[in-house]
């Protein structure tokens, strides 16, 4: 493994406002290569918005967000050229949404939206396309017969698998999840953070990944930031966090959590 | 004429069919120099699709609006104009068109390929190729090539600006999966000088390799959408295709009932409700003189006109 000196991702102090609204407000830290990041935090409290804005969606009010392109050092992703950035966020970036259905064509089959990344990096050869995509669907553990398939006709836990192959299909080396285990069921999620927790550990995946459940970054995150209205209370290393909270808030959250 | 309505073009009133208190080609002086306007930012940047006001017309939207509106802000005395409907100069919309343009312009009309100026056409490019100095108009339904993948204006604009696009292939991969080829039969997306990808109007397939380096001006009109495009006389025009499902024309093995041809594209003919049919050059124009050059088909001993009102009412 190459080890890097400088992180992938670097927020700076980085703002939301909505109006008068808060979304996130001095929000700093770094992302190294290979490191899971977690968001967590109540609902209202910033996470998306501040995933939306490192992720190149939302630009922030104030502050910046650096992303280590290249050989270029470090570079303010918001001062990039708009055909750089959107080059950036198809091959380099992914990003899982919450809900599936929003990062998904449900219009093409299931093999298409796999194999979308690859057709917008320019690849032409229909046969290294399939094989590629078939390969993805063995790897997220969907039945290769479903290639064709609409992904209409695909259940809520396969449907997010699908999202994931379609957005690592390019190995990124930063991706962005919001909820990615959102309105599954338990058995479900426990399966799909398996799945994750091996393909971010085989791809030395960098992710920075968003949910309010607790046990979803105990299992997947090495750091952990703590967010409550917008300001992040606590940070450090997802044990430490959890296991000795020093924040009122973050005492609050470890503490809501229901043994089973 | 009507005192107020200024016309440009003087034409001799005596001699002429036009109707009375319309100007010269139905649009008034302004919208004609806006759409030229249009067409000549259309034709400066091969491929790219120029928004212009598209006016009502007397006739529905997805009948041509686009066609007309082009066709009219060109048109001159001295032009020549063939109207075709998929190919035939006979059919209602072809028929309709021209004789708009008769009643409004009182210009010559042709069904010859060959000697026509302006050619409007629905759905198909003449058999017969195009020569330099001709212009030929393309009836648009829907002009934007990435519709099928992308519902939002704004984005298929900035994607078109940035060059995105690879999610073309899309369609064509899953043509394939589907169908183990690309059976994307008509309206078969291009690429424009090496830059813009554009919607070739509804033509079959079998006529998009006309379009490379073709002589002639080729214009499209868009009237509900409200968009023109262009290419150019001799611009590179490619269809899209996988390195490994090259783009290939299709044609089958039947050839012209009426004049034999083995090259041109047929329509085909349900002639009994016991499952006959015959096949027929779609260009009318085309078997015509074929056949007055004496080639004949299967079908020789039916009378021509017999057998073209058959491929009318079919």
């Amino acid at each position: 493994m190459v080890w890097e000196d400088r992180p992938l991702l670097r927020a700076l102090k980085v703002t939301k406002y909505f109006g008068k609204r808060v979304g996130c407000c001095d929000v700093s830290f770094d992302l190294w290569p290979g490191e899971v990041l977690g968001i967590v935090g109540e609902s209202g409290s910033g996470k998306t918005t501040l995933l939306q804005c490192l992720s190149g969606h939302w630009v922030p009010s104030s502050g910046r967000v650096y992303y280590g392109e290249g050989t270029n050092g470090l570079a303010d992703i918001y001062e990039l050229p708009e055909p750089r950035r959107r080059y950036l966020m198809r091959t380099e970036w992914g990003f899982v949404h919450q809900n599936p259905r929003e990062g998904l064509r449900l219009r093409v089959s299931a093999g298409a939206n796999v194999g979308e990344r690859l057709m917008a990096l320019g690849f032409r050869h229909y046969g290294g396309i399939r094989a590629d995509v078939l390969n993805w669907f063995h790897r997220v553990e969907i039945d290769r017969d479903r290639v064709d398939d609409f992904p209409t006709t695909f259940s809520g836990g396969m449907l997010q698998r699908l999202q994931i192959a379609r957005n690592l299909i390019t190995k990124p080396r930063l991706t962005f999840m919001d909820e990615p285990t959102g309105g599954l069921d338990v058995s479900v999620q426990a399966r799909l953070l398996d799945l994750l927790k091996g393909l971010v550990s085989e791809l030395s995946l960098s992710v920075v990944i968003v949910t309010h459940d607790l046990a979803v970054v105990r299992l997947i995150a090495h750091r952990l930031l703590v967010m409550q209205q917008g300001k992040v209370v606590e940070s450090g290393l997802t044990d430490q966090v959890l296991d000795d909270p020093q924040h009122p808030y973050t005492q609050l959250l470890v503490s809501s959590v229901i043994q089973a | 004429m009507k005192k107020g309505f200024k016309t440009e073009i003087k034409i001799d009133e005596a001699s002429s069919p036009r109707l009375n208190g319309y100007n010269f080609a139905y649009l008034d002086e302004g919208t004609k120099r806006m759409i030229r306007r249009a067409l000549l930012k259309a034709i400066a940047i091969p491929g790219y699709q120029v928004s212009f006001g598209s006016r009502e017309m007397p006739l529905p939207y997805g009948w041509g609006t686009g066609g007309i509106q082009v066709t009219a802000s060109l048109i001159g005395p001295d032009d020549t104009l063939k109207v075709i409907d998929q190919g035939s100069d006979d059919t209602t919309n072809a028929v309709s068109i021209r004789r708009f343009f008769t009643l409004t312009t009182g210009v010559k009309t042709t069904e010859k390929t060959s000697v026509a100026t302006l050619i409007q056409t629905r759905h198909r490019i003449p058999e017969t190729p195009l020569r330099p100095g001709q212009i030929i108009v393309y009836q648009v339904p829907i002009p934007e090539p990435l519709r099928f993948l992308e519902p939002r204006e704004t984005e298929t604009r900035r994607m078109h600006a940035l060059s995105e696009y690879g999610i073309m292939s899309i369609k064509l991969y899953e043509d394939i999966s589907i169908h183990g080829r690309i059976a994307t039969a008509y309206n078969y997306p291009v690429l424009v000088n090496e830059r813009y990808v554009m919607s070739p109007s509804p033509i079959p397939k079998f006529d998009n390799p006309k379009m490379d380096r073709n002589p002639a001006l080729q214009l499209f009109g868009a009237g509900r959408e409200k968009r023109i495009y262009a290419v150019p006389p001799y611009t590179r025009v490619k269809s899209l295709d996988f390195e490994d499902y090259p783009f290939r024309v299709e044609r089958g093995e039947q050839s012209c009932a009426l004049c034999g041809s083995r090259e041109s594209f047929l329509d085909e003919i349900i002639t009994d409700d016991r499952g006959t049919r015959l096949f027929a050059c779609s260009d009318t124009d085309y078997c015509q003189r074929r056949h007055t050059e004496g080639q004949r088909g299967s079908f020789s001993g039916m009378p021509l006109l017999a057998a073209k009102r058959l491929q009318r009412e079919a």
